[in-house]
């Protein structure tokens, strides 16, 4: 079964590159979508239940982490795929079979990323991914677009050259402990307490670096408000959900390794000072950004500094962290999908030219600021409560500094954001604006209102196996520091 | 056998100083295929006890490195009309001794690393390091979109060194991945800098070859 979930994207990639017709090859992205997600819910829910899901040996398993981030991932793309056909008809003018195959190859990627216990192959399929995705940000085949797309690929590639690099450093530390050299996730968990500290050490900022790349953590997010702004809605979403959220897993499988050895300080702090870096950076270059699509890039870059915070702050932060993995993806595909279709009604994202969204495209508009109120935190939405949850942590367990920092960046980034969304929905449309043929339609909007209704869902009520879903996936990642007192209240004084 | 290794090695090392200081692209890409070559046939120094598997990766490595991606670089600079001049940011003066600097750092840096008891006298690490810095450099000061594929591909190379160390953690299946990811790579960088010769040229952009 565990093969299936990779194979069957594959095997959809195929017959999309196989389909001569431009109009009927996007119908196969929701069909395979829709099948995916069926598979996946089917496994994470039913079959994980009564037995492991593993592959390869013990190189592929499903572990809560994963579950968590598979199952997110393929509601992400069900998503982007029911707006996939309307948004190409309308683009009808663009060629769409790499399009469309890297669509599903990209989701086959995701899933690997998610299911992958040997850091190699995790490695592999994390660089498959980048490549894969980087066509799609040229899809508009202009000069802007392979600007973008030549930085998403080669600031990518080097940080995730980084990462293997880190991934060496990390079986040397087993090498160098005595131990058997091995890129093995569980493997290496078990033996982190006798990995040799200093390459462990070099490892995880090398890994760091590289994957927090792939996130767009600051100061490595060069790339993103390009790959961001020149990228369609539908590839913005994947990016901003799905690619970010395969990293951050990947990230947080480093940080079990490290937090189970003697680095579990050292990375703590590591993420904290980063996570808060990333917001401070988001909360100025947000100010005053005319691009509307550019400033959704730093706003993914808050939210990925904000999930690296959760989990460096631990305890329920982590939970937090988890929960907002998925609030902050949903919110995200009203953004990015709404902020698409704006740009399509005005052939521009810049607010010079785009004024009175909620006149000219009233849902779009209506939704691009509802995603504004929703991730800036406004209850009762899914945001709300998992950066709530955060805030909770850092004061209750005294980290004041951090919180407070957490909680002013939040506060400006709202001020700055605001200010550009507001600018866009409100008004009339400028005079001198050439109509164009986009208006909101049922295929364009009604994914942004199915993401909106999951965030509010979210907010509202986590049904009861997501919730112990969350919470054992949670548990994975900072079991080690609750186990640690344990251990210690356990284990008699000399 | 170690002996001649260790010439390898100072061979592959100073292919860095090649692809810094000609000034021609195309000298550039026959040394990188060059180290790229030499680094397929290290595992035969390193591990006595190669398998078939591990034969086959060595082929597919130097076939890969020394004639496809060469062959695909020099392709598309014909496709994208690239004049053959590098026009490098810092002088070639500049990056050889900054290159130089770099190599000299990485052996007193190796010399200070608690490596393993067998590795300590291998100049394998101090040769990864030198390799990852001339990496850097040309991905940093080069204008051309080409050459910044050229410091990735030695960047990956000086990566690859440090992997040789550990053969054991690196299965097939995996190293297979990695050589499929970076001739993927090179071959999608590939298409984009041919995609710049049809772009409009009054826009920006950093790839502009």
């Amino acid at each position: 079964m565990v093969y299936l979930l990779i194979l069957f994207p594959l095997a959809m990639s195929t017959l999309a590159f196989g389909v001569k017709s431009n109009r009927v090859r996007p119908l196969l992205l929701p069909l395979g979508a829709a099948v995916q997600l069926a598979l996946v819910m089917y496994v994470i829910f039913v079959l994980a239940n009564d037995e492991d899901v593993t592959g390869l040996g013990g190189w592929l398993l499903l572990d809560p982490l994963g579950k968590v981030v598979l199952g997110f991932v393929s509601v992400l793309f069900f998503g982007c795929s029911l707006y996939a056909p309307g948004y190409l008809a309308y683009r009808v003018d663009r060629p769409n079979r790499v399009f469309c195959t890297n669509l599903f190859v990209s989701q086959a990627m995701m899933t690997l990323v998610t299911l992958s216990h040997h850091l190699g192959l995790m490695w592999v399929a994390m660089e498959a991914m980048t490549l894969i995705t980087a066509p799609s940000i040229y899809f508009n085949h202009n000069a802007r677009s392979l600007e973008a797309t030549w930085k998403y690929l080669l600031i990518g590639s080097v940080g995730i050259a980084l990462a293997l690099l880190g991934s060496f450093f990390l079986a040397y530390s087993a090498l160098k402990s005595g131990l058997e050299s091995t890129l093995l996730f569980d493997q290496l968990v078990a033996d982190a307490p006798l990995l040799s500290p200093p390459w462990l050490h070099a490892a995880f900022v090398l890994l760091f670096i590289g994957y927090g790349t792939k996130m767009g953590l600051a100061p490595m997010h060069a790339w993103k408000p390009d790959a961001y702004g020149e990228a369609p809605g539908i590839v913005g979403t994947l990016l901003a959900g799905g690619v970010t959220s395969c990293a951050f897993l990947a990230v947080l499988r480093v940080y079990q390794i490290c937090s189970a050895g003697p680095e579990a300080q050292f990375s703590r702090q590591i993420l904290i000072v980063m996570g808060l870096l990333s917001m401070a950076v988001a909360a100025v270059f947000m100010a005053r950004q005319r691009d509307f699509k550019r400033m959704l890039a730093y706003s993914s870059i808050e939210h990925m500094g904000i999930l690296v915070l959760g989990v460096g702050l631990g305890g329920m932060a982590v939970y937090g962290a988890l929960l907002h993995l998925l609030c902050n993806g949903l919110t995200k595909g009203v953004l990015f999908l709404s902020a698409g279709n704006i740009h399509r009604a005005y052939n521009s994202k810049s607010t010079d030219q785009v004024r009175g969204a909620l006149k000219r495209v009233p849902l779009s508009g209506g939704m691009f600021l509802l995603g504004y109120l929703v991730i800036a935190g406004a209850p009762p939405f899914g945001p709300f409560i998992s950066e709530f949850t955060i805030a909770s942590a850092a004061m209750s367990s005294g980290q004041y500094l951090a919180g407070g920092l957490y909680l002013l960046f939040l506060a400006i980034v709202f001020i700055g954001m605001g200010a550009t969304v507001l600018a866009v929905v409100q008004g009339s449309p400028p005079a001198d604006m050439p109509p164009t043929t986009f208006r909101d339609s049922l295929s364009t909007s009604g994914p942004i209102l199915l993401f909106a209704a999951l965030a509010l869902t979210l907010g509202l009520y986590i049904p009861d196996p997501l919730q112990a879903l969350l919470t054992d996936a949670a548990a994975q990642v900072d079991a080690l520091d609750e186990l640690e007192p344990r251990v210690a209240a356990a284990t008699p004084a000399p | 056998m170690f002996q001649i290794f260790d010439v390898l090695i100072i061979v592959a090392v100073a292919l860095n100083f090649v692809a810094l200081g000609v000034s021609r692209i195309r000298g550039v890409i026959n040394a990188v295929a060059l180290q790229g070559v030499l680094l397929g046939f290290f595992p035969l120094f390193i591990h006595s006890n190669l398998e078939l598997r591990g034969f086959v990766l060595m082929a597919v490595a130097v076939i890969l490195k020394g004639r496809f991606i060469p062959a695909f670089l020099l392709e598309a600079i014909r496709e994208a009309d690239i004049r053959h001049e590098v026009q490098p940011i810092v002088s070639f003066i500049s990056s050889l001794l900054l290159g130089a600097l770099g190599t000299a750092l990485a052996l007193v840096f190796s010399s200070t690393l608690p490596l393993t008891s067998e590795h300590t006298s291998l100049l394998l690490v101090p040769a990864s390091f030198s390799t990852v810095w001339t990496g850097f450099l040309m991905l940093t000061t080069r204008r051309k979109a080409i050459m910044q594929v050229l410091g990735f591909l030695i960047l990956e190379n000086g990566i690859l060194l440090f992997g040789l160390l550990l053969l054991e953690a690196m299965p097939f299946l995996v190293e297979a991945g990695v050589l499929l990811d970076l001739f993927t790579g090179v071959f999608v960088m590939g298409i984009i800098i041919t995609s710049v010769a049809s772009s409009p040229r009054s826009a920006p952009t950093t790839c502009r070859s």
